[in-house]
C-alpha cells in the first residue's frame, strides 16, 4: 500500500487489517500539456466512505473518471481486491462492480426510468427482445425503496424533477450489486429533503459493506459522511486524513493552501477565517 | 400536469387510477388511458382532412378505390426508406445519399437481371433463380454501401452530412457510369410483381386472408400485453380501452382490404386473367376481378412492422434512441455507440436496396435517373412523421404516415392538374408548416 501521505495523521484503524477494495497507484492523466492528475494514489476499504475534495480543477473528477472507465489513465495502476485490473471503458468498470453516479447523471432524457436504469444491461426475453415489463417491474422495486413517492415510470426522465432524476441515477448504480460506488457531487442539484435522502442512502450502503468515493466541493457534506478525506490540489494529492483526527479548518487549509494539518502555521490558520 | 412543484417531492396528480374495468373518472382521463400516441392520432386526422379536401376539390375523384390503391403503391418506395431514416435522424445523423444509393443499387439490379444473369451467366430469360439472386446481390451491396458510410461516420468521425453528401454525388455518378447513362430494360416477369401493376397484387382471396391474419394478430398482441402486465402485477389498461383499440385496428385493416378489393382489373387485363384461369367471359357486361393488395404495399407494411420491432423491442433500437437522447450517457452506459451507428447506416442501405427493387419493378426498367431527389421525400416523410432533428425522438409508423401525407399531397395536386413547380412550392411549404406546428405543440407540452 502506498498512501505515505497519511503518515502525518493517524490512519483509520478498524479497516487497516482488511484488504482494500480499490487501490489507485500513481495515476496520471494529462490533457495536452496539462497534468490534470499527477501521480495520485488513493485507496478505499469495504464499508468506508472516502471523501475526495478539492477546488475547481483540482483533478478529482478526472481521477475518478479513470476508475469509472470514462477516461482511462495515461499511466498508473488500479487494483481491485488486490488484483491489478485494466479499465478501458465503462463496461470494464462495471464488470469489476464499480458503479458511478455522474454529476450530470448521464441519463438519456428521451427514455423512461426503466430504460435508463437498464441502459447497456437490458433484460431480454428468450427471443432476444427487450423485456420491458420485467425491467419496469425491477425498476419499480428498486426506485420505490429509494424514493417511495416516485410514480412516473412511463414518462421520459426529461419531465421528472431533479430529485426524481437523481433517484433514477442512484437506482441504476445500486441495482446491479455494486461493491464500489463513485458519487460525483450527488447532492449538488438537490433540495434539503432530497439531500437528506441521499445521505441516508449513503449511510445505509456503507453499512451493507460497499466502498464509496464521494466527490464534493461541499466540505460539510464530506465531513458528515466520509470516514477519510483525500484532498487534491492542482492535480496532486495533498494528503489523505482520518476525518476524526482533523478539523474542518485543517481540511480547508489542505484544500486552499495544499498543506497538511501539522504544517499549517498559526498565521495561515488565521487567514482561513 | 407532470411538473412537480420546484424543490419538493410532491407528486403530480396522476390520472384516475386505471384498475379493472372501471373507466377513468373524466373524459380526459378516459382518453389518456387508451395510451395512444396523440401525435400519431393528429397525423391521421390531418391525413383525413387532406383526403376530404382533395376529394371535394377534384369533384369526387380522390377517395376512390382506384386512386387510393395507386396512392398506396406510390407511397411504398418512400415509406420503405423513411422507416430507416427515422433511426438515422434519431441518432443525430442524416443520410443524404439514399436517393443515389437507391439509384446505384437499382440500376445494378436491373443490369443483373436484364443482361448479366440471362446473357453473361447463361441463365436465360425468365429463370426462376433470377429474382432471388438479383435481390440477394442488391441487398448485400446496399448493406455494404451503408456500412461503409457508417464506418466513415462512426469510426473515422467524418460528419454524416459530409459523408452522405459525398455519397450522394459518388453513387449518382457511379449509377450513371454503370449503364453508361442508358435505361436498362426490361425486368424479369416475376421480379416485376414486386412493383405492383396488373400481376403485382395478391388478389381477392389472399387479401381477405391477410385481413383475417392481421386482425387475429392485433387481438393476440393486445391480449399478450395484458397478460405480461398482469404477470408482474401492474395495472393493465382497462378492458374497454383495449377493446376499443382492437376494434379500431381491425376496422382499419378490414376497410383497407375492402378498398383494395374494390379496385378491379381493367377490361383487357380482366380478359387475359379470365383466359388464364379458364373463367368464361360473360355475354354482357364485364368480369369484376379485384386487384387486392399490391405487393409493394405488402413489402412496405412488412418493412414497417419489422422496423417498428427493431426500433422499440430490440436492444439495437433502444441504443439508437439512447444515443440520440444523450450520446455521453449512452457511452457511459457501456453501449458500443460506434457499432450502433455503423449498423444503422447499413440498415439504411438495405432499405434503399429494397426500395430500389420495388421501383425498378414498378417502372419495368432501371433508368439512370432512378431515385433522384428521393432523399428529400424520405427526409421530409420522416420529419413530418414527428422525427426530431434534435435527436432521440421519432417513430416508424409516424414516418410511414408522413410518407403517405406527402404522397397524398402530390397525388391530389396531380389530379387537380396543378403545375409541377407549384406542387413543389406546396410540398415545401407543408413540410415547414408541419414541423413548425409540431415544434410549437411540443414546446407547450414540456
Amino acid at each position: 500500500m502506498d498512501v505515505t501521505q497519511t503518515a502525518a495523521v493517524a490512519p483509520a484503524t478498524p479497516v487497516e487489517e482488511r484488504r482494500p477494495l480499490v487501490e489507485m497507484r500513481d495515476i496520471r492523466v494529462s490533457f495536452g500539456g496539462v497534468h490534470a492528475v499527477d501521480g495520485v494514489s488513493v485507496d478505499l476499504y469495504p464499508g468506508e466512505v472516502v471523501g475526495l475534495v478539492g477546488g475547481n480543477g483540482a483533478g478529482k473528477s478526472t481521477l475518478i473518471r479513470t476508475l469509472s472507465g470514462a477516461r482511462p489513465a495515461d499511466s498508473g495502476q488500479i487494483l481491485v481486491n488486490g488484483e491489478p485490473v485494466t479499465i478501458h471503458n465503462p463496461r470494464d468498470a462495471r464488470a469489476y462492480g464499480i458503479e458511478t453516479i455522474y454529476q450530470t447523471l448521464a441519463l438519456a432524457d428521451n427514455l423512461d426510468a426503466a430504460a435508463n436504469l437498464f441502459l447497456g444491461r437490458e433484460l431480454r426475453t428468450r427471443t432476444g427482445a427487450l423485456d420491458d415489463v420485467a425491467m419496469e417491474a425491477a425498476t419499480r422495486g428498486v426506485i420505490s425503496r429509494l424514493n417511495p413517492r416516485f410514480k412516473n415510470f412511463k414518462v421520459p426522465v426529461k419531465s421528472l424533477s431533479g430529485g426524481q432524476r437523481q433517484s433514477v441515477a442512484i437506482a441504476r448504480a445500486v441495482h446491479f450489486d455494486a461493491r464500489i460506488l463513485i458519487m460525483d457531487e450527488p447532492t449538488a442539484a438537490l433540495g434539503p429533503a432530497e439531500t437528506a435522502q441521499v445521505r441516508d442512502l449513503i449511510t445505509q450502503l456503507k453499512r451493507e459493506g460497499l466502498g464509496i468515493f464521494l466527490i464534493s466541493h461541499d466540505i460539510h457534506d464530506v465531513f458528515d459522511l466520509a470516514d477519510r478525506i483525500s484532498v487534491m490540489l492542482q492535480g496532486k494529492l495533498v494528503g489523505t486524513v482520518d476525518k476524526d483526527a482533523v478539523t474542518k479548518d485543517e481540511v480547508l487549509g489542505m484544500i486552499i493552501m495544499g498543506k497538511l494539518p501539522g504544517a499549517l502555521t498559526s498565521q495561515e490558520e488565521e487567514q482561513l477565517h | 400536469m407532470s411538473t412537480p412543484t420546484e424543490g419538493t417531492l410532491v407528486e403530480p396528480t396522476t390520472p384516475a387510477p386505471v384498475t379493472g374495468t372501471e373507466p377513468g373518472g373524466t373524459r380526459r382521463a378516459g382518453f389518456a388511458s387508451l395510451g395512444i400516441d396523440t401525435r400519431l392520432l393528429g397525423m391521421v386526422g390531418a391525413l383525413v382532412i387532406i383526403w376530404v379536401v382533395f376529394h371535394v376539390a377534384t369533384g369526387g375523384r380522390f377517395i376512390t378505390a382506384q386512386n387510393l390503391w395507386n396512392l398506396s403503391v406510390q407511397t411504398s418506395v418512400v415509406a420503405i426508406m423513411a422507416t430507416g431514416m427515422v433511426l438515422i435522424i434519431v441518432s443525430r445523423n442524416i443520410d443524404l445519399s439514399v436517393g443515389s444509393v437507391m439509384g446505384f443499387v437499382g440500376i445494378g439490379m436491373a443490369l443483373l437481371q436484364a443482361r448479366i444473369l440471362p446473357n453473361d451467366l447463361g441463365l436465360g430469360l425468365e429463370n426462376p433463380l433470377t429474382l432471388p439472386i438479383t435481390l440477394a446481390v442488391g441487398l448485400l451491396v446496399g448493406a455494404l454501401i451503408g456500412a461503409f458510410h457508417g464506418f466513415l461516420v462512426a469510426y473515422i468521425g467524418v460528419p454524416a452530412f459530409i459523408v452522405t453528401l459525398g455519397g450522394l454525388l459518388v453513387w449518382r455518378g457511379l449509377a450513371w457510369a454503370l449503364a453508361s447513362g442508358q435505361t436498362v430494360a426490361p425486368m424479369d416477369t416475376t421480379f416485376r410483381k414486386l412493383g405492383g401493376g396488373a400481376d403485382g397484387a395478391v388478389g381477392e382471396t389472399t387479401t381477405w386472408i391477410i385481413a383475417g391474419v392481421a386482425c387475429v394478430a392485433i387481438v393476440l398482441l393486445l391480449a399478450n400485453s395484458r397478460r405480461q402486465r398482469r404477470r408482474v402485477g401492474f395495472e393493465a389498461r382497462p378492458l374497454w380501452a383495449d377493446a376499443a383499440i382492437g376494434v379500431a385496428g381491425c376496422a382499419v385493416v378490414i376497410i383497407a382490404c375492402w378498398v383494395a378489393n374494390s379496385y378491379f382489373l381493367p377490361e383487357n387485363l380482366a380478359r387475359a386473367y379470365a383466359l388464364r384461369n379458364d373463367i368464361p367471359w360473360p355475354e354482357e357486361g364485364t368480369l369484376q376481378i379485384p386487384f387486392g393488395i399490391a405487393y409493394p404495399v405488402i413489402i412496405a407494411i412488412g418493412v414497417a412492422i419489422v422496423m417498428t420491432y427493431i426500433a422499440t423491442r430490440r436492444r439495437f433500437g433502444r441504443y439508437v434512441f439512447a444515443i440520440g437522447g444523450n450520446p455521453d450517457a449512452a457511452e457511459l452506459g457501456g453501449i458500443n455507440t460506434r457499432r450502433t451507428i455503423l449498423l444503422s447506416f447499413a440498415l439504411m442501405g438495405v432499405l434503399c436496396a429494397i426500395a430500389a427493387a420495388v421501383q425498378i419493378a414498378r417502372l419495368n426498367a432501371g433508368p439512370s435517373s432512378l431515385g433522384t431527389l428521393a432523399e428529400l421525400s424520405v427526409i421530409a416523410a420522416a420529419v413530418i412523421g414527428g422525427t426530431s432533428f434534435a435527436g432521440g425522438i421519432g417513430t416508424v409508423p409516424g414516418a410511414v404516415l408522413g410518407a403517405l401525407v406527402m404522397q397524398s399531397l402530390q397525388s391530389g395536386m396531380v389530379l387537380m392538374r396543378v403545375d409541377a413547380p407549384i406542387q413543389d412550392v406546396a410540398a415545401g411549404s407543408v413540410l415547414v408548416f408541419a414541423v413548425a406546428v409540431d415544434t410549437i405543440l411540443r414546446r407547450r407540452s414540456t
